[in-house]
């Protein structure tokens, strides 16, 4: 492939408007932080140490994305098909409860973590199936559905976790995981998942899907224009399908990547703390990646490399980690203006 | 307890439990009937009732705080709006970010300020009616009052006839010369205040404390009442009613031993009906009411 091919002035723009909204997450984050009486620089410093400075450090980061990407799929493929569909979040507690519930079978390695992220996916695909079903028999706003499953899957997740799931020697958390069921370690030894190829197989499975099979076309055509598709005899409602149901199968294992592709505690916590906000930093990996299934993969690494300095900066700068997320929803909102910039281009002139 | 008497308490919690869906969607309503969407209401709410509490503690006075909810909204508003209005940027992404900012600033700053992790109680709350059946808000005629208003001003006002132009049709409401994007920076900002004073009402009223999980989806709930009454004020107020009796109807079945001894950890289960209220209430009135026409495009003058 010609780089010229690549380097595409469009690409080239997307890429400008991402790192400028990288950039005002960390100015503005910055500035939140200076208010609040820390200091910005240091806070930087250990942010970068934490997600880079060391290769277990760096496995930390890429652990971090392998379910970041996945839930950037899941938001990525509906608004490839004209959904807003913010439903990862429900999908992956879903998903990371029927990985849990497949641990309680003895399986043959392989064979054990293969089922279970399958049994997952279908978890999350279902967990989609209401959105779905709504929208298309009721018009129901996906953005409205999709939230009240969220909230439903926190709540029957909670009961099953507590009610059915629970290790009996410790309450604070589900049954682990067995070693059958685990993702391996990639070779190399810095503790580096596997689940972390196995996502970025996956986003690379999406984009063939969008981009070389016909479904995956009908998709994208419905997307762009669902009246134009209809008329060129596409179905929107089967490409909403797909698009639901293709996303809850994404989501779904991020949540079993949550359980099995990295310890501990190789299972969920009943507060479900370690399967929250995935869903939820998915929409904003998708963004950042011009919901592009291989730009995804490096904006979820950026995530991810946010959230493993996060721990650092706590324990040595003593800034609560939840500032990544408050960086996070800044560039976000960052994203949703790429005008700021033909503006500070402006006052230049 | 009598009968009565117990419709009397489930009718007050129920009623408390309106609140903040309700003033949420009628701020909503009306920046959409301006034709600016905002998603982010949710984290508006959540910001507001970290701000509410913030300023009770700095202050010790409850009214303070609440207030404060309501300008920290605006805040957010103008932020929002800006990017919305003058900036053309794309509503539905600036709000999200909005949620995802508040996900991380609330949990953030508790710790930030109070030193504690995940929660943090009010010094003093905001004073209550006394009834025989139990303590109603002060903010239950509030919110009925501000709904009313707010239906005659978009009705029977000047202003309100200006606001639906520019949602309807904001090239002829420019033609006769309303500033259109003055006008819907305004009811941006109106609108995102009323959210933030819903989250303050939750932290420095309802609740007397805040943690990180507090408004646990009201945002997306007033959204979804937004739509289903049809942006009416007065269908709004009925519709928040739906979600508050939802409510207090399980906090009320979860106060019944029978049932506790039933189902062990029912109180996950019974938080899952408001949900699923708001599901059914949605599916059952469809997509029939009529959007306004330019809510979420930006106007770009010709």
């Amino acid at each position: 492939m010609r780089l010229s091919r690549v380097f595409t002035p469009a690409f080239l723009s997307s890429l400008t408007e991402s790192v400028f909204a990288g950039a005002v997450g960390f100015v503005v984050g910055g500035l939140v932080l200076w208010v609040l009486g820390y200091n910005p620089l240091s806070t930087f410093y250990y942010l970068l140490q934490g997600s880079v400075g060391s290769p277990t450090n760096f496995s930390v980061t890429l652990n971090n994305a392998a379910p970041l990407i996945l839930t950037a799929i899941c938001f990525a493929i509906g608004l490839r098909a004209g959904l807003f569909n913010i439903g990862a979040e429900g999908q992956v507690y879903v998903g990371a409860a029927a990985a849990v519930a497949v641990a309680f079978f003895s399986l043959p390695v392989g064979l054990h973590l293969a089922l279970s992220i399958i049994v997952a996916g279908a978890a999350g695909a279902l967990w989609s199936l209401p959105a779905f079903l709504l929208k298309a028999s009721r018009g129901v706003n996906e953005v409205i559905s999709t939230i009240m499953l969220n909230w439903l899957g926190f709540y029957s997740i909670l009961w099953v976790s507590l009610n059915w799931l629970v290790d009996p020697n410790r309450s604070e958390k589900t049954i682990s995981v067995p070693a059958t069921m685990r993702f391996p370690d990639l070779l190399g030894g810095a503790g580096i998942s596997s689940a972390i190829l196995f996502s970025v197989l996956i986003a690379f499975g999406y984009y063939g899907y969008l981009w070389l099979t016909p479904s995956g076309y009908e998709l994208r055509a419905v997307g762009l224009n669902p009246d134009a598709a209809r008329f060129g005899g596409i179905a929107p409602k089967k490409a909403l399908l797909s698009a639901f149901a293709l996303g809850g199968f994404a989501s779904g294992i991020a949540g079993a990547i949550q359980v099995a592709g990295r310890g501990p505690p190789y299972a969920i916590y009943t507060t479900l703390g370690n399967v929250q906000n995935f869903g939820f930093n998915g929409i904003g990996v998708s963004l950042i990646g011009k919901n592009h299934p291989v730009a995804i993969i490096l904006a979820g690494i950026f995530f991810g490399a946010l959230q493993a300095g996060a721990t650092n900066v706590q324990l040595y700068a003593r800034v609560p980690y939840e500032i990544v997320q408050v960086i996070e929803g800044i560039i976000v909102v960052a994203i949703a203006a790429p005008d700021i910039l033909k503006k500070i281009r402006g006052l230049g002139k | 307890m009598s009968d009565l008497s117990q419709i009397g308490f489930l009718s007050i919690i129920s009623l408390n439990a309106m609140v903040p869906v309700a003033l949420a969607a009628l701020g909503e309503i009306f920046a959409e009937k301006a034709g600016v969407v905002n998603i982010g209401l949710e984290g508006v709410m959540l910001v507001g009732a970290w701000f509410g509490i913030y300023a009770t503690w700095l202050t010790f006075n409850p009214f303070v705080g609440i207030g404060m909810g309501f300008v920290l909204g605006a805040f957010f508003g103008l932020i929002h709006g800006y990017i919305s209005v003058y900036l053309k940027g794309d509503q539905i992404i600036s709000g999200v970010g909005i949620n995802l900012f508040a996900l991380g600033f609330v949990p953030f700053s508790i710790v930030a300020v109070w030193g504690v992790a995940g929660a943090f109680s009010s010094p003093v709350t905001f004073p209550l009616i006394l009834t025989p059946w139990g303590q109603l808000s002060y903010w239950v005629p509030i919110t009925f009052v501000v709904g009313v208003v707010l239906w005659y001003v978009l009705q029977k006002t000047r202003l309100g006839l200006n606001v639906r132009a520019t949602g309807e049709n904001p090239e002829a409401a420019d033609a006769v010369g309303i500033n259109v994007e003055r006008l819907r920076l305004f009811a941006t900002v109106f609108g995102s205040a009323l959210a933030g004073l819903a989250g303050s009402y939750m932290s420095v009223d309802l609740n007397g404390a805040i943690t990180k999980e507090i408004v646990a989806g009201r945002g997306f709930i007033a959204l979804a009442t937004v739509v289903f009454s049809g942006w009416n004020p007065l269908l709004g107020i009925v519709g928040a009613l739906v979600f508050g009796f939802a409510q207090g109807g399980s906090i009320w079945i979860s106060f019944n031993p029978a049932i506790r001894s039933a189902i062990p950890n029912v109180d996950f289960v019974l938080s899952m009906v408001p949900y699923i209220a708001t599901l059914v209430v949605v599916t059952a009135l469809g997509a029939r009411s009529r959007v306004p026409k330019y809510v979420g495009i930006p106007y770009k003058r010709e």
